[in-house]
């Protein structure tokens, strides 16, 4: 099973930019430790939600076909803390994309406020300069992210199950 | 863009604190981007976008930094040195570094030094000036 740590895509235009939404809720065990009395989300996993959110939108530009792997963390600045009953908001944008790489910005906002900036780097690691050879099966996209996706890229999925 | 070389090395030096989170002063035009500044490998390809966004330029793959992709083939390296024509290969790609030096003791494991500051502003000089 893959760690899915955002809810649902709201926007998603591909190869350009995409944005994501994470309900955070104290049944989440961590936030019980983290911290004992003053729960807040930690900010290494709001790193992670804009990971998936950009990751999925790089991973989509190149059909799935690639293994995108974060590969670096560009900027990570928090403005707030995210406390439980929250819902963030994930913009993600692809600033630069080429075979071996890509490059995005992201903003984390909570109600248009904002929460953090974070921009990272991921590798398309079958390119990778150096010539390592990975096993041959996407261990990275197994068909659980791209099922975040399907909907919001056929179009009309969501909005179809409101008339049911 | 009418930009001089000043000018393009103190853009290059707001990239490289930025992408390598170290201070102006240590961006020198001899800084090496490995040895002195502390890259690593993925951190070549964040400096190519960055460059790319702050100039508005386009830069090809392994034009700016080739040398990595050199290194897999046997005509040019042999027993961990370049070979005549991997230093001739070398010369050819990046014209806009200086390999005097390097070609006394071609050892692969300094081609890293051969990137420096310097380089990458008379790159991104000859890539303004050929616009």
């Amino acid at each position: 099973m893959r760690w899915i740590w955002i809810d649902k895509f709201v926007a998603f235009d591909s190869g350009k930019c995409a944005s994501a939404i994470k309900n955070v809720t104290l049944a989440e065990e961590h936030l019980h430790d983290h911290f004992p009395g003053f729960p807040m989300m930690p900010e290494t996993l709001m790193i992670e939600a804009m990971a998936q959110t950009a990751g999925i939108l790089v991973g989509q530009a190149m059909d799935f076909k690639e293994k995108v792997i974060l590969a670096k963390i560009r900027k990570a600045v928090f403005h707030d803390f995210v406390r439980p009953g929250d819902t963030i908001r994930l913009d993600a944008q692809i600033e630069s994309i080429t075979q071996e790489a890509a490059g995005t910005t992201g903003r984390i906002t909570r109600d248009g406020q904002p929460i953090a900036e974070v921009d990272l780097m991921f590798s398309h690691i079958d390119q990778n300069l150096a010539g390592k050879t990975f096993p041959k099966e996407n261990f990275v996209f197994t068909g659980m992210f791209e099922s975040l996706v399907r909907d919001i890229i056929a179009g009309g999925a969501p909005a179809e199950s409101e008339h049911r | 863009m009418a930009m001089s070389r000043d000018d393009v090395f103190k853009e290059v030096q707001e990239v490289l604190v930025d992408a390598l989170g170290v201070d102006d002063d240590e961006v020198t035009l001899d800084a090496t981007l490995m040895g002195d500044l502390g890259a690593e490998s993925i951190d070549f390809l964040d400096i190519v976008f960055r460059l790319e966004k702050a100039f508005g330029i386009k830069i090809p793959r392994e034009e700016l930094f080739p040398a990595e992709s050199m290194m897999n083939n046997p005509e040019f390296v042999k027993n961990g040195k370049l070979t005549e024509l991997g230093l001739r290969e070398l010369r050819e790609k990046v014209p806009h570094t200086d390999i005097t030096e390097f070609q006394n003791d071609p050892d692969i494991n300094k081609l890293g030094d051969l990137f420096t500051v310097g380089a990458i502003v008379n790159y991104v000089d000859s890539k303004l000036n050929a616009a």
